[in-house]
């Protein structure tokens, strides 16, 4: 086992909301305590509907925001408060994959410029040698070498993911974040970029922390799986468990509400209502006002994440459903 | 006899390079109660089609067809005014973003209400009672206090059901859905599908589903449709295609879903990228990317015909005993690399 280049520790985003004039500011959690860690070479997955706070989750560990709360460990070095000029080495080590390629590439640039600029900016490298890096990434991620010289919106839009990935890679990471990279592009796109994704992996020990709400894909591509719910992580744990034995209610209605051409009709567990505010969260248990299962222990008593059948889940009656799915 | 009768039908587009066709040579049949599913990747003229049959294809686009019949009255001849008589009455659509499609300006009660009082006559007080039982039958919440809030005071899943309260208020015939869930969250889309077949239950109404997530056919139609470049490639019952594809698009396309090849590294891909207007192949559209191409496939398109209960468009179905020794003698040359 190596060591792990992320590693994050109760991290928490709060955000101020202003009501009004007078009134108070409402604190908004965004993300309440999230604790990960990632391996070279292995895929953390991120699963979680909209308003989660799985975007937050990336945007902390790409340093883009400062988490309000705990501590987050990137390639051995403190990210939160760096050592001192050592904030431009970890900005290198982590790199984002956005979801939608057509806005995330500037149309003014040709891919050669797009390519080069981390070089340009990050490294003291002659402009000789940031060609040749280019234009040997190009080639890594199945872009033809006459296309240096062309503009974004020349690609279809698998291509221009490819050039995404091309130039989150210039700088060598040794994390990369991808928010929902392939759910703006077709299947049979979506396949060729995502056996690009697993091959770069194989090559270079990238880690990725790979957020999404496909399960069909996270459950392709990742190793570990985190489900999100409202900040707060309800089950937390390696795939094939999570996948073969949900034991949170939320969980489970996740997989159960993901359409699958299996043929195999399964009982589909729909959910009731949508997402709680996150200004105003429920006092107890965040699942508690969509769950099917709910008690008057819920309402008022957060359940804390534990260790169950090798996964951590966070809910009071984890154990009833593990003996349920076992008999 | 059937409700939705199309022949031959093509869409097409005058663009500066020449002239785009967006769908091409489209025949289908819809029966009352049916549902049916509409497959395909995005700009393989899923939405055009059904757009045609709604008559809202825009200037310069073009409409050909040698039929097209609206439970027995002919929509191509019919005119503008009595067009517009039968679309959001007896054919409705639901549009994929819901947010994007209401009017920002006016409340959902004004938006509901203007749809009754111009197809059903009502008068205000009759709009107003038939909105709030429209807007309780799609399940949303105190619905009478939801009359006055605008599109943005309420969340995607709910304006969607806004836009099905709508389209079903005037008891359509024919319901077209143009991706209803996808820009919902997963359980929100159960919430949705589930809603939109209970509907299609009570009031057997046929249903038209477009999509390109295989999975929410798979749930939903009976009948799946899958199209390619402004073709239909391959047309058969759901659980045939599913089980057994005929095509070989269609074959690969199930191939390509990570749910399909679990346990796998790598997944199944179909190299190449769909043709556009500039290179539209001479022969079978997919032959570019066809693992099967051979030189009479380059140079020939095939005909759509019908093929184990359903249609095809292939020279080479998968399930025919003597596609292989057919492959043969026609000098097999399998797809091009990948570009």
């Amino acid at each position: 086992m190596s060591a792990p280049i992320v590693e994050a520790k109760g991290l928490k985003r709060v955000y101020e909301v202003k009501q009004g004039l007078f009134k108070e500011p409402g604190r908004l959690q965004a993300v309440g305590g999230i604790s990960f860690s990632i391996e070279p070479g292995k895929t953390l997955a991120v699963v979680g509907e909209s308003g989660c706070g799985k975007s937050t989750l990336a945007r902390m560990v790409t340093l883009i925001e400062k988490p309000t709360e705990g501590s987050l460990t990137l390639d051995g070095m403190d990210a939160v408060n760096p050592p001192a000029g050592k904030a431009k080495d970890l900005r290198r080590t982590v790199q984002f994959v956005f979801q939608n390629p057509y806005g995330s590439l500037n149309p003014r640039k040709k891919v050669g410029t797009i390519l080069e600029e981390p070089l340009a900016i990050n490294t003291n490298l002659p402009s000789g040698e940031r060609t040749e890096r280019a234009r040997a990434m190009m080639a890594k991620v199945g872009l033809r070498p006459e296309h240096y010289n062309r503009y974004p919106h020349m690609f279809s839009g698998g291509q221009r993911q490819r050039i995404a990935i091309a130039r989150a890679l210039m700088l060598s990471p040794k994390l990369v974040v991808a928010d929902e990279p392939v759910s703006a592009l077709d299947v049979s796109i979506q396949a060729q970029v995502l056996n690009l994704l697993a091959d770069l992996q194989a090559e270079m020990g990238l880690a990725y922390l790979f957020i999404s709400h496909d399960l069909g894909v996270v459950r392709h591509i990742a190793h570990d799986v985190l489900v999100m719910y409202l900040g707060h992580a309800v089950e937390q744990g390696p795939k094939e468990r999570i996948y073969a034995r949900p034991l949170h209610p939320y969980t489970q209605a996740l997989l159960s509400s993901t359409p699958g051409i299996t043929g195999v009709k399964r009982k589909r567990i729909v959910l009731k209502g949508e997402l709680p505010s996150p200004l105003n969260p429920p006092q107890g248990c965040v699942f508690s006002t969509r769950c099917p299962y709910v008690t008057d222990r819920c309402k008022v008593e957060r359940p804390q994440p534990r260790l169950l059948d090798g996964r951590y889940v966070a809910c009071h009656y984890a154990e009833n459903f593990l003996k349920e799915t076992a008999a | 006899m059937a409700l939705l009768e199309i022949e031959n039908l093509s869409v097409e587009f005058p663009t500066q390079g020449g002239v785009m066709r967006a769908v091409d040579g489209v025949s289908l049949t819809l029966d009352e109660g049916e549902v049916l599913g509409v497959v395909g990747e995005s700009g393989s003229g899923k939405s055009v089609t059904m757009l045609a049959v709604m008559g809202l294809i825009p200037f310069p686009g073009r409409v050909k067809a040698d039929k097209l019949t609206f439970n027995g009255r002919d929509l191509l001849t019919m005119s503008e005014s009595e067009r517009r008589k039968l679309t959001g009455k007896d054919v409705a659509m639901i549009f994929q973003e819901p947010t994007t499609s209401l009017n920002p300006s006016f409340t959902i009660g004004f938006q509901l209400a203007e749809t009754l009082r111009l197809h059903e006559g009502m008068d205000r007080k009759a709009a107003r009672r038939r909105a709030i039982e429209l807007l309780e039958q799609v399940g949303i919440p105190s619905a009478e206090s939801r009359l006055s809030a605008f599109p943005h005071q309420l969340s995607g899943g709910m304006n969607q059901r806004v836009m099905i309260a709508m389209a079903i208020a005037c008891n359509p015939k024919l319901l077209i859905a143009d991706e209803p869930t996808t820009a919902l969250d997963v359980t929100i889309q159960a919430q949705i599908l589930d809603l939109l077949m209970t509907l299609q239950k009570e009031r057997n109404m046929a249903l038209v589903m477009i999509t390109h997530n295989m999975g929410v056919v798979a749930e939903t139609a009976r009948r799946v449709m899958v199209m390619y470049a402004g073709q239909i490639m391959e047309e058969r019952s759901a659980a045939d295609l599913f089980d057994s594809p005929q095509h070989p698009y269609t074959a690969a396309l199930l191939a390509a879903l990570p749910e399909r090849s679990e346990g796998a590294t790598r997944l199944a891909t179909i190299p190449g990228v769909v043709p556009g207007l500039y290179d539209r192949p001479r022969g079978c559209l997919f032959s570019p990317r066809c693992a099967y191409a051979t030189e009479h496939s380059r140079n020939v398109r095939p005909d759509l015909r019908p093929w184990a209960g359903g249609q095809i468009r292939c020279h080479y179905p998968l399930g025919d005993p003597n596609r292989n020794a057919e492959i043969q003698a026609d000098h097999p040359v399998g797809a091009e690399a990948a570009s």
